[in-house]
């Protein structure tokens, strides 16, 4: 069987994708969409002394956009929400042994998602104002998305 | 094969039959069907042999009617530039539907940096050509209008012999991309009133790297590259002899076996189309009954096609296709279900299931169940 060319741990994120779910009254909440091709990903965290005590995912999107967000999820698990903040769209892609090319965008999403979902924890705990998430940690990639 | 493989339309096996017949001239009878010799002449009479058994699966008047080509892309490309070429001083104006392959589509944009004017044609939500609009949009100028016999994604069959007509009352040639249809469903491109029509190999179970241009006697074309005189020279090089042999038997079993073939697979079909409408927001795409004997296509809302693909292939060793966007390499989603109307997200969900001789009925209530298993994962996964 041939898979587009995913690694091995994306087709196994992908059929057994970890956190997957809901929490009810999460601390943090981040929904992105792909603007490439319109998929769309929600997060949820639980905080406990400044760390991620539990996070759940669900995503409508490509296998690369489920296994990112499985993968995203077990990396922030357990982590500071400062560290947990500095995961960028590029950890995920190695963690994961590479995606292919086409492929790279879909991993902004996880990476975004994580992040909208610290900065809403922040904004309700009052550690930023909603008008100025940290947008400078975006972008610091630069990973092109092939739209030729 | 392992699996069940649901998709044919993309790559058909050889049929041993073909490769038993044709094997000789891959490696025993390695003649140039150019030379005089014995070997030579043994060579031209296998292609001979092979453009009649073509030029029978589609009733055309004469063998000689046939170009062979290598692939039917380039088939596409010869009918369309090579019609459009030679005709231009009659006028400069090309037709196409909007849901036509991409080798149509693309041929016919070349021909606007030669100064052609296109204009493509609307499909119904069933996928059927909007005949009003061809009627208004057809002129004298219209040198070639092209509209397959059916689609390969939503299984859509045209109504070809009004189209033809359409044509040949207002403008002047028609060209048919038969690839979908033929083997499934008859064509007889005489009383079809089909101009130029293409055809390909390894659509009928035959070796890859032959396709065929059917040129009606009525039509001049002008060959897409110069060379040797092969094929009438209007497709020089040597001929790829394995292939065009494969695809000659291809083409007399096809012929031979379609219409038992199709009641096999039309009922598998519907057995199919039932068992996977039964889930929860899972739609048709194409049309109900004008459709392909062997095609079932379908979308499902709130999942997306590449992890219907992988699911179905990871889990349940099924081979099916998808026309969403996150599978394809522009990231855009298929041009034919937007061309039928669906939005980006409906198209997001399609799958599509394309029947061969492999398959059996034994096998519809594990694809059904597979299909159902796959759906309610992924929308366990999603969000909307
Ligand atoms: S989410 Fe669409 S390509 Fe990955």
């Amino acid at each position: 069987m041939t898979q587009v060319g995913y690694s091995k741990k994306v087709m196994e994120h992908f059929m057994n994708p970890r956190n997957v779910g809901v929490i009810e009254n999460a601390d943090g909440y981040g929904k992105v969409g792909n603007p490439v091709c319109g998929d769309l990903m929600e997060i949820f965290i639980k905080v406990k002394d400044e760390k991620i005590d539990d996070i759940k995912f669900r995503t409508f999107g490509c296998g690369s956009a489920i296994a990112v967000s499985s993968m995203v999820t077990e990396m922030a698990k357990g982590r500071s929400l400062d560290e947990a903040m500095k995961i960028t769209r590029k950890d995920v892609a190695d963690e994961l042994d590479g995606l292919p090319p086409q492929k790279m965008h879909c991993s902004n999403l996880g990476a975004d998602a994580l992040h909208a979902a610290i900065e809403d924890y922040w904004v309700k705990t009052g550690k930023i104002k909603r008008d100025e998430p940290e947008k400078e940690e975006k972008d610091h990639e630069g990973v092109a998305c092939p739209t030729e | 094969m392992h699996g069940i493989y649901l998709d044919y339309q993309s790559a058909m096996p050889l049929d041993p039959r073909v490769l038993e017949f044709a094997k000789k001239y891959l490696a025993e009878e390695p003649g140039n069907p150019s030379a005089l010799h014995s070997v030579g002449l043994a060579a031209k009479s296998a292609v001979e042999e092979a453009r009649a058994k073509a030029a029978d699966l589609i009733n055309a008047e004469d063998a000689s009617n046939i170009i062979f080509t290598g692939s039917a892309t380039e088939a596409n490309n010869l009918a369309i530039r090579g019609v459009a070429l030679r005709n231009a001083v009659k006028g400069n104006r090309v037709l196409a539907s909007s849901m036509e392959h991409i080798s149509v589509l693309n041929a016919m944009k070349e021909l606007q940096k030669n100064g052609f004017q296109l204009s493509l044609v609307p499909v119904d939500s069933e996928g059927i050509v909007d005949l009003v609009a061809l009627d208004s949009l057809i002129s004298k100028e219209t040198v070639v209008t092209s509209i397959m016999y059916a689609n390969s994604e939503i299984g859509t069959v045209e109504p070809i012999k009004e189209i033809g007509q359409m044509v040949h009352e207002k403008g002047m040639f028609l060209h048919v991309d038969a690839v979908a249809a033929q083997g499934r469903i008859p064509i007889d491109v005489q009383s079809d009133g089909i101009d130029l029509l293409t055809l390909s190999s390894n659509d009928i179970y035959g070796p890859q790297g032959a396709g065929a241009l059917y040129v009606s006697p009525k039509v001049k074309i002008q060959p897409a590259m110069v060379g040797g005189g092969q094929e009438r020279g209007l497709r020089p090089g040597t001929e790829n002899l394995f292939a065009i042999a494969g695809m000659g038997e291809a083409a007399r079993l096809a012929k031979l076996e379609m219409k038992e073939e199709s009641e096999r697979l039309r009922s598998i079909r519907d057995g199919l189309i039932k068992e996977i409408l039964k889930l929860d927001e899972a739609y048709l795409t194409g049309h109900p009954t004008r459709r392909l004997p062997n095609h079932a296509s379908f979308r499902f809302s709130r999942i997306e096609g590449e992890s219907i693909l992988l699911t179905m292939d990871a889990m349940f060793d099924i081979q099916i296709s998808t026309g969403s966007a996150c599978s394809s390499r522009t990231l855009e989603p298929s041009h034919v279900l937007l061309a039928i109307g669906l939005k980006h997200e409906q198209a997001h969900g399609s799958m599509v299931i394309t029947l061969g001789k492999y398959n059996n009925p034994d096998q519809i209530p594990v694809i059904a169940n597979a299909v159902s298993q796959t759906v309610q994962r992924l929308r366990a996964l999603s969000p909307l």
